[in-house]
């Protein structure tokens, strides 16, 4: 039996404390030769594809824009389309909300990247959560918690609907007889969140639509996924979390009848490389150190405690007050603080890891949020990330360089040549569309229906 | 006064019935490199700028509902990623896309023409429009098309929006200081706090200002409403005089000193007969004469020489050009048209700038909201 394959893609470094702005190395975050560079070593890597993240809102915190991480972004369509014209077989996914957009318009961009790209686009599909993201749009933007996947649902279900609104061979272009086309694209839509007709301008496009990722780790994240997407994004860090996760999600495709490779699980993963273990352990701890500053150190309790703590010492020991239970007032415009569901009981949990360990406030913070999924050799890394993927811990990874542009160089140099080694991972495309580089069947022409009557 | 000189990207051409000529690529509409190619083909010939148009729902002859023609060119990719797509694959031509101000996002497209302006390196702009189409609501489930007054309102807030997002950062926002750990100087970001009776944008941008500051905006206006639009909140009107004495009255009715370029369809062959050929046999397979918003010009590259510089000397800072059929007419202009103005020393012989302000005369702008 063949080696199982492992899909790589490169996470564009976000606007986070995980990328780290004062390494000398890095470099701009928003020029677009930052993104070429990033692209070209992703494709000169035969990654499957490079992944952009959005967000629609500068973050706030103590009502002032947070202002310790790398902040800007592009557009992304604007960046991928413009990436599609440096790469060539490069997929190129990125995060579109589905809060603040209309279907219409998402099914007209993706279908459009999508035909600019010869078949490489992929959308990660995301709802919002708050008003306060929602002030930059005409929409407002608040949806209460149980609205968020069926609004999610529902607009993936109208863009599949559009999408097949065009089965492809409709543009005939026949000079003689003057046949331009075969009317196509029409289609009326009535859910509970949508009301829309009329006919829609793009034709099918090469992959028929875009490949669909999914973020998610909730009960319903899951089963989402397992409905419709053809990959899933996690977090899960270590083999035995991996195979759990791996074998509920699998094990949900088949009631929509789907097989087990139709959705392809690929954790984010963090990576220090050194010429030693011991080196590469080093350098991770003086990363970690970059990217919990004092002053970040502080901001990140603050997430927790939510209250202000500006006057805490960052070497001193964690605050001997507890943190304000009930809605987070502090930090704005953050998902991860909706992840301190119980902030009493994590605050304890911290107190009891900082007693045990002899930790300061900062180097809590280091220790509950910067350990890097993966530290070693080449070598090293390259044994890791197979075992995990032949263990079913995952299809692959979605890394996370901590520097811009050239964070995933050294791994496209050293690691990667020793995946192809092991016969592991691609030596060269040998397909031209994500869905072949990702071992997706065609996407079938009757999707919109198929995914709406689950 | 330096003319420009603009080109109009539509389909296969102005023309409903271009794709049937012997030298268009129907089928190439929906690939990459037929705009790519385009585009280079205009850069060659030194223009200013390309605009790619665009309507918000598909093509249709009908007012207010899809057609069910099948002998015009139907579907279509969106304008602002072509533009994209191109940007890196060319240098110095600046890349107006249109944008439907009706039914779009500005925070939205202000960070999209800013990415733009990044791709390119300081070549993007916006061509606005607006949309009072019912169908075209529908696709959004919007019912009621508002007064022509309300749309044209709505689009100048949705202008001063996405131009307010520009400046929303400071050039020298990000700082990088290690010393205090920060990225950004906060008090050099700023809100926007727009609000109007369509949306409200509270801001700033995701987007760091963009090389040019503001990228150019620009709007076709026919009469007064829209020129209101042009004077008010464009830095480029394109307009559509049918003779060359409408120009000054035109001119007379934009208010503040915007640019102003002239639209004309072209249909160009070596002698004005063979042009007249090439039309007739379009019109002839449409069924009738092309009926057209702008004037239309039938003839020869040095006859188009000589309407673009009456129409030059008579109050225009330049034409944008709207090929018959592109694959022949853009080829007439770029080898035809330019060189035959720079015989005469009237148009540039390289380019002078590497952005489309610079190119177009217009300086950096200051940031409104920089201090002093």
């Amino acid at each position: 039996m063949p080696r199982k394959q492992i899909h790589l893609a490169a996470h564009f470094p976000g606007v986070n404390n995980t990328t780290v702005w004062s390494d000398p190395a890095s470099g701009s975050h928003i020029d677009f030769s930052s993104f070429q560079h990033f692209a070209e070593a992703a494709e000169r890597a035969r990654f499957d594809f490079l992944f952009l993240a959005e967000g629609l809102r500068l973050r706030e915190q103590n009502g002032l824009i947070y202002d310790l991480d790398v902040m800007g972004r592009p557009d992304t369509f604007t960046v991928l389309a413009a990436l599609a014209a440096v790469t060539d077989r490069l997929g190129l996914a990125g995060t579109i909300n589905s809060t603040f957009n209309e279907p219409y318009e998402v099914a007209r961009q993706f279908a459009s990247l999508d035909h600019l790209s010869a078949g490489r686009a992929a959308w990660n599909v995301v709802t919002s959560w708050d008003a306060f993201t929602g002030e930059n749009f005409r929409r407002g933007g608040f949806l209460p918690q149980e609205k968020r996947y069926s609004r999610a649902k529902e607009f993936l279900a109208a863009t599949f609907e559009l999408f097949d609104s065009w089965q492809g061979g409709e543009i005939v272009a026949d000079k003689e007889t003057g046949e331009f086309w075969r009317p196509a694209g029409d289609f009326a839509i009535r859910t509970d969140q949508f009301d829309i007709s009329g006919r829609f301008p793009v034709p099918r496009s090469p992959q028929g639509r875009p490949v669909i990722l999914q973020a998610g780790d909730s009960d319903e994240g899951r089963e989402f996924a397992a409905s419709g997407a053809d990959a899933i994004f996690t977090r899960h860090g270590t083999l035995e979390a991996g195979q759990a996760f791996y074998a509920d999600v699998k094990g949900r495709l088949a009631s929509y009848g789907r097989d087990p490779e139709d959705l392809k699980i690929l954790p984010a993963a963090t990576f220090v490389l050194g010429d030693t273990d011991a080196e590469a352990q080093e350098k991770a701890r003086h990363i970690r150190y970059q990217q919990v500053s004092p002053a970040t150190a502080i901001k990140f309790l603050e997430q927790l405690w939510n209250r202000d703590l500006s006057d805490h010492d960052p070497d001193g020991p964690l605050p001997t007050v507890d943190p304000v239970v009930g809605e987070n007032t502090i930090a704005r415009g953050r998902a991860s603080v909706r992840m301190h569901r119980d902030p009493i009981a994590t605050a304890n949990e911290w107190r009891a890891l900082a007693e045990a360990k002899h930790l300061s406030t900062r180097e809590v913070i280091i220790e509950v949020t910067g350990r890097q999924n993966f530290i070693g050799t080449p070598g090293r890394i390259a044994e890791l990330l197979d075992e995990f993927v032949q263990a079913d811990a995952s299809d692959g990874f979605v890394l996370v360089p901590h520097v811009t542009p050239g964070g995933l160089d050294e791994f496209a140099d050293t690691v990667v040549p020793l995946l192809q080694e092991r016969g592991a991972f691609r030596t060269e495309y040998t397909g031209s569309t994500l869905r072949e580089h990702l071992g997706l069947k065609p996407a079938p022409t009757t999707s919109g229906k198929d995914f709406s009557s689950h | 006064m330096t003319l420009h000189l603009a080109v109009a990207l539509e389909g296969t051409g102005w023309h409903p019935a271009s794709w049937r000529e012997p030298e268009a690529r129907p089928t190439a509409l929906f690939d990459a490199g037929y705009w790519t190619g385009l585009v280079r083909e205009a850069e060659r010939g030194l223009l200013d700028l390309v605009t790619v148009e665009d309507t918000f729902g598909i093509q249709s002859t009908r007012p207010s509902e899809p057609d069910e023609r099948t002998d015009q060119v139907r579907g279509r990719l969106d304008a602002l990623l072509i533009a994209a797509r191109v940007a890196p694959l060319t240098s110095h031509i600046g890349l107006v896309p249109t944008a439907i101000a009706t039914h779009t996002e500005p925070f939205h497209f202000s960070k999209a023409i800013a990415t733009l302006d990044y791709a390119s390196r300081g070549r993007a702009g916006v061509r606005v429009r607006v949309s009072a189409r019912p169908d075209e609501f529908a696709l959004v489930g919007r019912r009621v098309p508002g007064t022509r007054a309300e749309l044209f309102g709505e689009a100048a807030d949705w202008i001063e929006v996405i131009r307010r997002l520009w400046d929303s950062w400071e050039d020298d926002a990000e700082i990088r200081d290690a010393a205090t750990g920060r990225f950004v100087d906060r008090d050099k970001l700023h809100y926007i706090d727009f609000s109007g009776p369509q949306f409200s944008v509270r801001g700033p941008s995701i987007t760091p200002r963009p090389p040019q500051g503001q990228p150019l905006v620009a709007a076709l206006a026919h009469r007064e409403v829209a020129y209101e639009l042009v004077g008010s909140s464009c830095d480029l009107g394109f307009v559509t005089p049918a003779e060359t004495a409408d120009i000054a009255r035109i001119r007379g009715e934009i208010p503040g000193s915007p640019l102003v370029f002239g639209d004309v369809v072209v249909f160009l062959a070596e002698s004005a007969a063979e042009a007249e050929d090439r039309k007739g046999r379009m019109d002839s397979r449409l069924g009738r004469a092309l009926v057209s918003d702008a004037s239309i010009f039938v003839g020869t590259p040095a006859g188009l020489a000589d309407l673009v510089q009456e129409w030059h000397a008579a109050g225009l800072d330049g034409v944008r050009l709207r090929p018959g059929s592109v694959d022949h007419d853009l080829p007439q202009v770029t080898r035809g048209l330019v060189p035959e103005l720079q015989r005469r020393g009237a148009f540039r012989t390289a380019y002078e700038a590497d952005t489309l302000r610079g190119l177009l005369g217009l300086p950096l702008p200051a940031n409104r909201y920089a201090a002093v």
